[in-house]
């Protein structure tokens, strides 16, 4: 072994350094960084273009142009026959676009009698007049003769005029508006009477083939009874199967088959649920077809799994300690479950049953096998009614040519993904409020 | 007498023997005798015994009823009603079901003077909103009549039954009341069994989806061979217009099971590299900040339904891919606006967040030690991942892209706007294919006959889907359990 101190080595110049490679390492490292980088860019970059386009694209829907007009309620119009005391058909019955024509008519200045220019007004007014001024008349019969300012819907080709969404340069044959109706248009803008405001019958109207009196009101309200019927159903269930799982039952086979068959419950494709519903809920036990009942049903069995991982997590996390003290003081088993356990678990059990909901609520291709793509103009009264859900209405809008509808179809998604995002950030909000770190 | 009440009365006993059954609880505890159980405890097993037996009670006697008024209409039926098929006699038999059910809106003055013929009761069922169907024979009314009848003696009987039996379990177990007795047991027990059967849900579920669809299947394989619909290459299940039985349609597999792997495929070669890149990422070199943004941004990109990403490719990407394609030759666009390309590409957006979240867990569960290592002896970071973590993750990764593609494969929504409905075999990704659950949306929207082979051909297809999802499913769960266990 020779002993050589660092003062009698030869001072040289130090030794080119073996070429190992290391810039090439280097750079290999920085490519592999930004492939990161690029990799979670996609995923967000895609989710930032595709809530623009939505947004862009439906946050007109949110208006909605109306007339303002003085409509006289002529008994020589509703009533000709001066029936109406006798036959309560006749007031339901009874012309009421011809009111509202007569209305804009004057209002425009246009001479009643120039048959032709009146027919080109075809079309500039919704046909959802016809409902609204009846439902004034029969709800109020006294206003018969007499004058009374109405908020009209115009046509949902005159409402995209107004909005600017029509290309006005576009040959007039070629475009659903007629240069005519513009110009009334432009005359009633600047009187100040044609004007848009905030679209509440998008949230109340039921289905509808006009656009402009189309809405999910029935839609909210459907979706509204399957939440409540999947909070009813699959929290109570879903929380009872994870006590039993995660507390009480033995390591046996059975146990094994209904782990098994939850981790399963959980990964098949949600179109085999509807499948499910379809052939058990309302061919074999004969439920209506189309209502929130079995939608619901349908829906709980979809989310049990995911409500029963995220409470036996949830159980699971408590720490033993607390179950040997509750133990140890004398309680049953039982009583140290519901007594002690179940509480400390209650914000994760929330935070899960929160998730599993707003999956439901987005949910579509189980609800379209049960028949709720149903044309549904009336509110329903119970959950046994027919009824349609709000994806389902978005799908059904989805479907429709008009461009109207896609404008509504995008409201109605932003109006979903409010709702869902709201649900989502509840759950983030309770589980940093609440959970506890043992 | 109707079931709400019944219910309701029974409900108020129970109520009433847990209130006097804690009350005796309390008053016999002396201070003499140490109590077994405390009070409340009494009150609900005395709760229990009264509503539990009388419930149970009313739901046997629910189902024997209908079945016996089943009978009961079937033997009324005339013989020419029953034309010797039991299709028809199923058919007359609902007619007067829903005669029946029509009879009840009618009040009861009405309903003391029936017209003896339809032709003259169907403008009064009118009025009340009920619609019935036209070839509703008179000789039914007598019989719905006679139904409603024993149905309203029935349903008093078991009614009134059921309110004795939960006032005798009341009488009883209120009497039972003792200090020393072990209500708290009783109670916890009969909880314990409510657990259980909660828990058995799953597995009926899982029985109840194989035997749905199974019959379904069967049925449909007496009108369609078996080997026509799992080797067909030909999809073109012609409706027959209702009773016509005409022309029978072919129903062929392979090409929406092509399709839907070629869906799957693009969308996975989308998916994985994105997902497990981003994972990667995540996981060892992003500082705690960015990951504090991104993760809820990714879990949100995973909370959107997968109907808005459909939309976005029907309304958004596949035009402007259609457009741009166009653009690009100068003429006929060579990317159809819904097509196995525009399908993929957004399927495989959507499961992006799924690799990410599953990988992330494998990567992050494999042990510090082997990073230290190789870290140690001189590799980067880069060179740590390739050469030591992922392939120490691998199993646990291959099981995140099996249940990855077992979720492309269910897909419905986004395939249903996005991937077009004509069953074609091709191998250009531009081009529109189908996919399983797209024809099983299509075979069951609308009026359906559920005995036709049009409809019955989604439960085939269903239990197909059902099978392919739940192999994958079960390899994965094994794998990633298997993988797991190995580092724990």
């Amino acid at each position: 072994m020779t002993d050589v101190s660092i003062d009698t080595m030869p001072v040289a110049a130090a030794p080119a350094r073996r070429d190992i490679g290391l810039k090439a390492r280097y750079r290999a490292e920085r490519r592999f960084r930004i492939y990161g980088v690029l990799a979670i860019s996609v995923g967000l970059i895609f989710l930032a273009i595709m809530l623009a386009s939505i947004v862009l694209k439906g946050h007109t829907a949110f208006w909605q142009t109306t007339v303002t007009l003085p409509i006289s309620f002529d008994e020589k119009v509703i009533d000709p026959q001066g029936e109406r005391a006798t036959d309560p058909n006749v007031l339901i019955k009874a012309n009421y676009p011809k009111l509202a024509e007569n209305a804009l008519v004057a209002k425009l200045g246009i001479n009643a009698d120039d048959k032709a220019a009146v027919r080109k007004l075809k079309g500039f007014l919704s046909d959802g007049a016809r409902v609204q001024l009846r439902d004034i008349v029969v709800s109020d019969p006294s206003v018969i003769g007499t004058t009374r300012d109405v908020e009209v819907l115009v046509s949902a080709n005159m409402d995209s005029a107004f909005k600017g969404q029509i290309d006005l340069s576009v040959d007039q044959a070629r475009r659903k508006v007629s240069d005519q109706q513009v110009a009334w248009m432009n005359q009633l803008k600047a009187e100040g009477v044609m004007a848009e405001h905030f679209n509440s019958g998008l949230f109340t109207f039921g289905a509808s083939s006009r656009p402009e009196t189309s809405g999910m009101g029935v839609a909210i309200i459907g979706s509204f009874y399957m939440m409540a019927i999947v909070l009813l159903l699959a929290l109570p269930i879903g929380v009872a199967a994870s006590i039993y799982l995660e507390e009480f039952a033995k390591k046996n086979r059975f146990t094994d088959l209904i782990e098994v068959n939850i981790n399963n419950l959980a990964a098949v494709p949600s179109i085999v649920f509807g499948l499910l519903g379809l052939a058990v809920f309302v061919n074999f036990l004969g439920m209506p077809r189309s209502a929130s009942i079995v939608g619901g049903l349908v829906l709980t069995l979809m989310t049990l799994p995911t409500i029963i991982i995220a409470t036996r997590a949830a159980l699971a996390a408590v720490p033993p300690s607390i179950r040997a003290a509750a133990l140890g003081l004398g309680a049953s088993r039982m009583q140290m479950v519901f007594h002690h356990i179940l509480p400390l678990a209650a914000p994760g059990i929330l935070t899960g049953t929160i998730i599993g909901l707003a999956r439901a609520l987005g949910e579509t291709a189980p609800l379209l096998l049960i028949g709720m793509v149903a044309f549904v103009a009336d509110y329903p009264a119970t959950p046994f009614d027919p009824a349609t859900a709000l994806p389902v209405q978005i799908y059904m809008w989805a479907n429709e040519a008009e461009r109207a509808f896609v404008e509504r179809m995008s409201g109605a998604i932003i109006i979903l993904l409010i709702f869902l995002m709201a649900m989502n950030i509840t759950a983030i909000v309770l589980r940093r409020r609440f959970e506890r770190r043992w | 007498m109707s079931s709400f009440i019944v219910i309701a009365i029974i409900l108020a006993i129970g109520l009433a023997a847990f209130i006097v059954g804690r009350q005796r609880a309390v008053a016999q505890n002396d201070g003499k005798v140490k109590p077994h159980s405390r009070a409340h405890y009494h009150g609900w097993w005395a709760f229990l015994l009264a509503v539990l037996p009388a419930l149970l009670m009313l739901l046997v006697w629910d189902a024997g009823r209908s079945t016996y008024l089943g009978r009961q209409v079937h033997a009324a039926l005339p013989a020419q009603a029953e034309d010797g098929s039991p299709i028809n006699a199923q058919i007359s038999a609902g007619l007067v079901n829903s005669l029946a059910r029509g009879l009840r809106r009618l009040d009861a003055d009405t309903q003391a003077s029936l017209p003896a013929t339809f032709a003259e009761l169907q403008p009064l069922l009118a009025q009340k909103g009920v619609a019935l169907a036209t070839d509703t024979r008179d000789y039914m009314i007598p019989i719905a009549q006679a139904a409603n009848a024993s149905q309203d003696r029935l349903s008093l009987i078991g009614g009134v039954l059921a309110i004795v039996l939960a006032a005798a379990g009341a009488l009883y177990a209120v009497g039972a009341v003792k200090p020393r007795g072990r209500a708290r047991n009783n109670v916890e027990k009969l909880m314990l069994w409510g657990l259980l059967g909660a828990s058995t849900i799953a597995i009926l579920t899982t029985i109840g989806i194989v035997l749905s669809m199974l019959f379904q299947t069967i049925q449909f394989f007496g009108s369609v061979s078996p080997m026509n619909f799992f080797f067909g290459t030909v999809w073109d299940p012609r409706f027959a217009a209702a009773g016509s039985g005409g022309s029978e349609g072919q129903f062929g597999l392979i090409p929406l099971l092509a399709g839907t792997l070629y869906i799957a495929l693009v969308a996975l070669l989308v998916a994985v590299p994105v997902g497990l890149m981003s994972a990667v990422y995540m996981a060892e070199y992003a500082s705690s900040k960015v990951r504090a943004v991104v993760k809820p941004a990714l879990e949100l990109l995973a909370g959107i339904p997968t109907i808005v990403y459909g939309i976005f490719a029907l309304v958004t990407l596949g035009p402007w891919l259609r457009d741009i394609s166009a653009a690009l030759t100068g003429g006929a666009p060579f990317i159809q606006g819904q097509s196995i390309f525009v399908a993929g590409l957004v399927m495989g957006i959507m499961l992006i967040p799924v690799v990410s979240s599953l990988s992330d867990d494998i990567i992050t569960a494999v042990p510090r030690a082997l990073r230290d290592g190789s870290l140690g002896l001189g590799a980067t970071r880069s060179e740590t991942i390739k050469r030591v973590v992922l392939p120490a993750a691998l199993p646990g990764i291959v099981g995140a892209v099996l249940l990855t593609a077992s979720r492309a494969i269910g897909e419905t929504m986004i395939v249903v706007l996005a991937a077009g409905v004509a069953a074609n075999l091709t191998l250009n990704p531009f081009e529109a294919m189908t996919t399983i659950t797209v024809k099983i949306v299509n075979q069951l929207t609308g009026d359906l006959e559920f005995n036709s082979p049009q409809t019955l051909v989604a439960f085939a297809l269903g239990i197909t889907l059902f099978g392919l999802t739940l192999i994958m499913n079960i390899v994965a769960l094994a794998i990633v359990r298997k993988y797991r266990e190995q580092y724990e």
